[in-house]
């Protein structure tokens, strides 16, 4: 059974054993209740944590979340000390989610706003279909190196890729970056190869547009994990951009 | 390049009936009539014309008929006029030839083979005009069995979240950049009025037609399209769409040009971009992975809302919605062949899948066969015409029946088929905002409420000549079907019998 204690407006739920609908809903209790500040501790694979949550709300996590962790979530941030699982930010549409291990595969699935920073690597197809509208633009950066489709069907945001952990010289593995995209901006901090791209995508120099950008977001990312903004920064980067806003629209006739 | 493609339509204007007061030219969307102003004369541009008889309904002095152009070729069952035009379209673009509504070619229909049956002597029929009749239907999973507390007669089982419908048709899904806001609100504002359901489609929910949430299922489709918190909130029944019958597999496309600035707004994408949705949902490659979403929907909903599951008949649907209902799916949608689109491949659209009918028996008996058929509702959809195909889907094993087609045609529609093109003359399948005021949702929603009342009273009609008093007694029972002009094989996967037997 959960402990369950309320100091002020901290609660700490000691998650082992309990199923994820259990846990979701003491989630949506402490929240109704007022928590600005909710400690989950020995978290092991429990899915969907904090979907169905709308308000600003602390919430640090101990341990291994499972699936579509923060999945339609419209508000919190979560602190994960640990590995997230697959779906991590699906259909997300704000908050912040901050991964001190890796993530699984399509992290911020059709994410329409937040922002996600991931220590480690990603799995297959992080931001896929990530899209964008008015003040909402979701963010994705990543510490270290992702695998195929990074990027792709991307209709908006942002995705930041480090590869902090690549050795000298040492490429990124992901291939087919960016296919389909159509919107957004991917930066790419290492080398990659143009084969490694996909079609839809091309390469620009960056700007001072996308300096400011990288400052901002590269400095957030270097405050949560303790690295040294600056030196990330001194690496190259490189932005992709969907060639055509409308990929496919010469394919059909009426 | 000059095109070799003919005109399909004639204009024949007679001259001593036409008082060149060009209402025509207004009406038509598709450039076909036009003012010669120094003849003062109306003409046409025929190769425009899609027949639509949008200006054969509107000329005040019934001067224009549209014929189909005689002009024939040689004859040919296999070279059909069809097929060498959309060779010569192709040679001409190199392209994907795109269509709308739903398959038109001669598969076997076969809610034609299916009859009724009634009561004669041995057993009364009922007057549904004099006795009550019961067409009341409960979507939702149903209980093994149900328990009752002895002392209080309280429920002691558990009941999951079940939605209510007056009548057994529902609106299906048409998304709001496919249809325009007055079709959306016409079929909200009838499915309120009529106690049925409509869908939004994977297009998002106007804040406006919030109000009717209660009355409404929104999608959730592989492009994610407005879906957020409040969305899913204001429904009463979440579908998952995996497929649709028009174009089981394929993805969607709705092209910039027809993301204003309201529909920009309910997608949640920005105004002018296509909206691409990707063929399969990417966080499912499995049975295990539905059951993921949809936990994931009932999780950010509170358990509070059924979870429906919507996929193209397919020669295996009847193995997959088992697996569905295990993934936890309420309601499942199956849409079949002649299952409609606002914009669809022709070649996948009239080859790609399995016709309803069987599509419905072999899942309802599959997962009779497994003892699972009362955790999900069955829903059918795909070129539902009239109540007549209602009622025999109902005795072949489905709970409710989506109807889009047949709600269009109410609002105007006369299946020209050129809703891809957002030019719809009907102001139905378009987001120009001259055209879609020519539904006016006040006239729509009665139109619709209408042929809900009609199919209703002929429903009751139906089933007080089979001795039936309640839409429930009829569900899955294949007895009062016979088959017509069937092979055995058909029959058995039916589950029917031959007419006379």
């Amino acid at each position: 059974m959960a402990a369950n204690r309320r100091q002020d407006s901290q609660f700490k739920v000691d998650a082992t054993g309990l199923h994820y609908r259990r846990l979701n809903q003491l989630l949506r209790q402490a929240v109704a209740d007022g928590a600005e500040r909710i400690e989950l501790q020995n978290v092991y694979g429990q899915r969907y944590i904090g979907t169905d949550l709308d308000r600003e709300v602390e919430i640090e996590i101990q341990g291994t979340p499972g699936n579509d962790l923060g999945s339609f979530m419209n508000g919190p941030r979560i602190t994960v000390y640990g590995n997230a699982q697959d779906g991590c930010g699906n259909t997300m549409n704000d908050g912040q989610i901050i991964i001190h291990g890796h993530a699984g595969d399509i992290l911020g699935f059709s994410a329409r706003g937040g922002k996600i920073f991931v220590r480690g690597d990603v799995g297959y197809r992080a931001g896929i279909h990530m899209k964008e509208y008015q003040d909402k633009k979701p963010v994705l950066v990543i510490g270290g190196t992702a695998q195929d489709f990074l990027g792709e069907y991307m209709a908006g945001g942002m995705l930041i890729l480090l590869g902090l952990n690549l050795r000298e010289g040492e490429y990124h593995r992901a291939s087919f970056i960016g296919t389909g995209m159509h919107g957004g901006v991917i930066y790419l901090r290492g080398s990659v190869d143009q084969f490694q791209l996909g079609r839809e995508v091309g390469v620009a120099e960056i700007d001072e547009v996308d300096c400011s950008n990288l400052d901002r977001l590269v400095g957030e990312f270097a405050s949560y994990f303790s690295y040294n903004a600056a030196e990330i920064l001194k690496g190259r980067f490189i932005k992709l951009l969907p060639l055509w806003l409308r990929p496919y629209g010469n394919l059909y006739v009426y | 390049m000059k095109t070799y493609l003919p005109p399909k339509f004639i204009v024949d204007r007679n001259p001593s009936r036409c008082i060149q007061c060009q209402v025509c030219v207004n009406q038509c969307s598709f450039d076909v009539h036009y003012y010669d102003a120094d003849d003062d004369e109306v003409r046409s541009h025929e190769e425009n014309c899609v027949g639509c008889h949008r200006c054969v309904i509107f000329c005040p002095t019934q001067a224009l008929t549209i014929e189909r152009n005689p002009l024939d070729y040689r004859e040919n069952y296999n070279w059909r006029p069809e097929i060498i035009e959309d060779i010569l379209r192709q040679a001409e673009t190199g392209g994907v030839i795109i269509t709308g509504m739903g398959d038109d070619k001669r598969q076997r229909i076969y809610w034609d083979h299916l009859v009724l049956n009634a009561s004669q002597v041995t057993n009364p029929s009922i007057d549904p005009l004099r006795e009550p009749m019961e067409l009341r239907t409960y979507l939702g999973s149903k209980p093994e069995r149900v328990e009752i507390e002895p002392d209080s007669l309280e429920l002691k089982t558990y009941l999951a979240p079940q939605v209510e419908l007056d009548v057994p048709v529902m609106f299906a899904a048409m998304s709001y950049g496919a249809v325009s806001l007055n079709v959306h609100e016409s079929l909200a504002r009838a499915a309120t009025e009529s106690g049925t359901l409509w869908n939004t489609g994977e297009g998002g929910l106007h804040p406006k037609l919030y109000k009717y949430g209660h009355n409404t299922i929104v999608q959730v489709a592989s492009g994610r399209f407005g879906v957020h918190p409040q969305y899913l909130d204001v429904a009463r029944v979440i579908e998952i769409k995996i497929g649709q019958g028009a174009k089981p597999g394929i993805g969607g496309h709705l092209p910039g040009e027809k993301v204003s600035a309201e529909v920009s707004l309910t997608r949640m994408i920005p105004q002018g971009t296509d909206a691409l949705s990707p063929a399969p949902h990417h966080d499912i490659y499995s049975i295990e992975d539905l059951a993921q979403l949809i936990y994931a929907l009932k999780e950010a909903t509170n358990y509070q809302k059924p979870v429906a599951v919507k996929i193209a008949a397919v020669h295996n649907s009847a193995a997959i919605a088992s697996g569905m209902v295990r993934a936890g799916a309420d309601i499942i949608v199956l849409d079949g062949l002649r299952g409609s689109t606002g914009a669809a491949p022709k070649i996948i659209r009239d080859n790609v899948g399995i016709p309803i009918e069987l599509a419905l028996a072999s899942v309802d008996e599959r997962l009779r066969q497994e003892g699972i058929r009362n955790r999900a509702s069955l829903i059918v959809s795909g070129g539902i015409r009239n109540s007549g195909d209602v009622v025999k889907a109902i005795a072949l094993g489905a709970d409710a029946i989506y109807i889009a087609t047949a709600a269009l045609i109410a609002l105007g529609c006369t299946v020209c088929q050129q809703c891809h093109t957002g030019k719809c003359a009907w102001g139905i399948c378009t987001q120009d905002p001259k055209l879609a005021k020519r539904v006016n949702p006040d006239i729509g929603s009665r139109r619709l409420t209408n042929l809900l009342r009609g199919w209703s009273l002929e429903i009751k009609d139906m089933l007080g000549g089979m001795g039936i008093n309640a839409l429930e007694s009829l569900r899955g029972n294949r007895l009062h079907l016979r088959g017509v002009g069937l092979t055995d094989t058909e029959l058995e996967i039916l589950g029917v019998k031959m007419a006379g037997s």
